[in-house]
């Protein structure tokens, strides 16, 4: 189809394309770049073409990069502190999550019941809630009961506010795996927990992978929950650069949060250069089904 | 698959949700009705040689076991949802009554705390969420008609706003529209007013914050159309194209209908994320002349007194709006549901 446009829609078509592409990464290249300056050049008081020399950068440091915003921000303000943080409260949230969520999402997609129907329901409507409004349910409990500021409340909160999403996902993979597969097991004297371990999880893995990077990107983008429900000491990466932002008046503080920033950024690019096929079909995964 | 296994599997996903989103739900609602106590007062008498003085205390003992007693504080009914705060029941009646035109009546009605986030947040989910669409949709079109050996290279790219975290991404582009940032500074060239700033006007915040909303969630209706566009029937299209539909036909009488159900799913999940809208709000440093109802709820958690109750009243309106952002969605799945049972 695409052979039989016309040059001139074509060639519309491809240029809007890059117009959108430039849109999507030149910040990023562009604060990727500015990340090794010092502030007056990533914010050009006299020209901004300033960010592209490293004017200031070189009349302050010497050279026309420097690593000062990174030095300051990992060493001086212990962000790998926070780093720390946010990789035991990822890994612990996407692990659990992944580990209930498959045992609930197949049940929902092998019960043939109507009430597995009514709970993927509630499962969208939880879904919808904003997460403020949960945390504001979520403290005076958990400041009665001395849970505050701990990991593992965070991580349980991840979990649970993961889980509806994580079940429909799953469940809409487990629908792709034809029925016969485990009630053959059935038929065979296996019970259904053993027809799911040995028939099921050794087929599922792509959907669990998928629905795995969501976790993942839930728990380690999220800023309601960890802002609110965390300490000082056990803060993660993303509440620690917007607590950066609030002391902007320091002088180069604003260059701590923008190399925080980049390093925080780092690893979603790498996730999705990995990964960008799963990622696209997990997109894709609920859609399909509806 | 029998009752009792069933709930062997789900047991520990649904004791999860009942826990962490049921239950604060339920105590949102239960704390959006109460406030917290007053402080215990004592008056003492002290009778000298001059007369009697009164003073009064503050009684921390009692203050103490009362609250231990009571966690939930004393009931007040309606009365959070009443106040300045929230529905502001006597301010929008004075102003009803006070203002001569409706457009005098609105300007009051915005300065009211969750009149205005509200205003805010239906305006953003309303404009980004078409937008969003349009937007997804078209790049979804354009990657389409690209040679095959560019369209991953493509998507990797596109990816990139809906993937970083949102806090991250607003600051990305807060910086570059800083007026001393490079999109700031150069539009201050462009129309040669050096003091221009895009920050300090209200239009202009709103207008940035929709972009960054646009800008963050069109790669999510990008792929979810693009996936949809690789299932459009191909006899059918030969068949338009034999019968001399131009590409814009084609696109409206067949891609668009056979994409329908995708639109559907794209501004379910839309509606329901930008209902929420809160990250950019405090990327952009924009609370002076944009609130979101999560905002809101956001500053009375975080404030130097926490006002629990306040943020509860706030929680259980935005929840309520919510259910009526969901409603026709629900009530159109259980239509479905029963005709396929029929």
């Amino acid at each position: 189809m695409a052979k039989r446009k016309s040059p001139s829609l074509q060639f519309l078509s491809a240029s809007f394309v890059i117009l959108w592409l430039v849109l999507a990464i030149f910040p990023f290249v562009w604060t990727f770049w500015g990340s090794f300056k010092v502030e007056a050049d990533f914010f050009s008081k006299a020209d901004w073409r300033n960010a592209l020399w490293g004017t200031r950068t070189i009349a302050e440091t010497g050279d026309a990069f420097t690593a000062a915003g990174y030095f300051g921000a990992w060493i001086q303000e212990e962000f790998w502190r926070a780093a720390l943080n946010t990789g035991i409260v990822v890994v612990s949230t996407v692990a659990i999550s992944l580990t209930i969520g498959t045992l609930g999402g197949y049940a929902l997609a092998r019960s043939g019941y109507r009430y597995a129907f009514w709970l993927l329901m509630v499962a969208l409507i939880f879904r919808a809630m904003p997460h403020i409004t949960l945390v504001s349910g979520y403290l005076p409990p958990f400041f009665q009961w001395n849970v505050w500021g701990e990991l593992p409340t965070a991580i349980i909160v991840l979990v649970a506010i993961n889980q509806p999403f994580t079940l429909w996902m799953l469940h809409s993979f487990f629908l792709n795996i034809p029925r016969d597969l485990d009630e053959s097991a059935l038929i065979d004297g296996c019970t259904r927990f053993q027809a799911f371990r040995y028939v099921i999880i050794p087929v599922m893995w792509p959907g669990v992978i998928t629905t795995g990077l969501f976790s993942f990107l839930l728990a380690y983008n999220d800023f309601t929950v960890t802002a609110l429900l965390l300490n000082q000491q056990n803060q993660t990466m993303v509440p620690k650069i917007a607590s950066f932002l609030g002391s902007t008046f320091e002088a180069g503080n604003v260059m701590f949060a923008v190399a925080a920033v980049v390093s925080v950024s780092a690893p979603l690019f790498l996730l999705v250069m990995l990964f960008q096929r799963q990622i696209v079909s997990g997109l894709t995964a609920g859609a399909v089904k509806g | 698959m029998p009752h009792r296994t069933f709930l062997g599997f789900i047991f520990a996903p649904l004791l999860a949700m009942i826990l962490f989103i049921a239950m604060p739900i339920v105590s949102v609602v239960l704390q959006s009705f109460h406030i917290e106590h007053e402080q215990v007062v004592i008056q003492t008498e002290t009778c000298g040689p001059f007369g009697c003085t009164y003073s009064t205390a503050i009684d921390t003992a009692a203050t103490e076991q009362l609250r231990r007693e009571q966690p939930l504080g004393r009931f007040v009914g309606l009365d959070n949802y009443l106040d300045r705060g929230h529905l502001a029941a006597d301010e929008v009646q004075h102003a009803w009554r006070t203002a001569g035109s409706i457009g005098a009546f609105m300007t009051q009605l915005m300065n009211l705390p969750f009149y205005n986030a509200l205003a805010f947040t239906l305006f953003y989910t309303f404009t980004v969420t078409p937008l969003v669409l349009v937007l997804g949709f078209a790049i979804a079109l354009g990657v389409n008609n690209l040679p095959k050996l560019l369209r991953g290279p493509t998507i990797f790219g596109s990816l990139l706003p809906m993937i970083v975290t949102p806090l991250v991404g607003s600051l990305v582009l807060f910086w570059m529209i800083d007026a001393q940032g490079v999109i700031g500074k150069n539009l201050q060239l462009l129309f040669d007013s050096p003091n221009l700033s895009l920050k300090a006007s209200a239009t202009l915040t709103w207008v940035t914050l929709m972009i960054y909303g646009v800008w963050n969630s069109a790669p999510f209706a990008f792929i979810v159309y693009y996936a949809g566009l690789q299932t459009v029937p191909q006899e059918t299209l030969e068949a338009a194209m034999i019968d001399g539909a131009n590409s814009w036909k084609r696109i409206r009488y067949i891609v668009l209908p056979h994409l329908a159900p995708l639109t559907v799913f794209i501004t379910l999940i839309q509606l329901m994320d930008n209902f929420r809208v809160f990250e950019p709000i405090v990327g952009f440093a924009a609370e002076a002349h944009a609130t979101s109802l999560s905002y809101i709820i956001y500053t009375d958690l975080r404030s130097q007194i926490t006002r629990f109750n306040s943020a509860a009243a706030t929680s259980v309106l935005t929840i309520i709006g919510v259910a009526v952002l969901l409603t026709p969605v629900l009530i159109r799945t259980w239509r479905d549901f029963n005709r396929k049972r029929v």
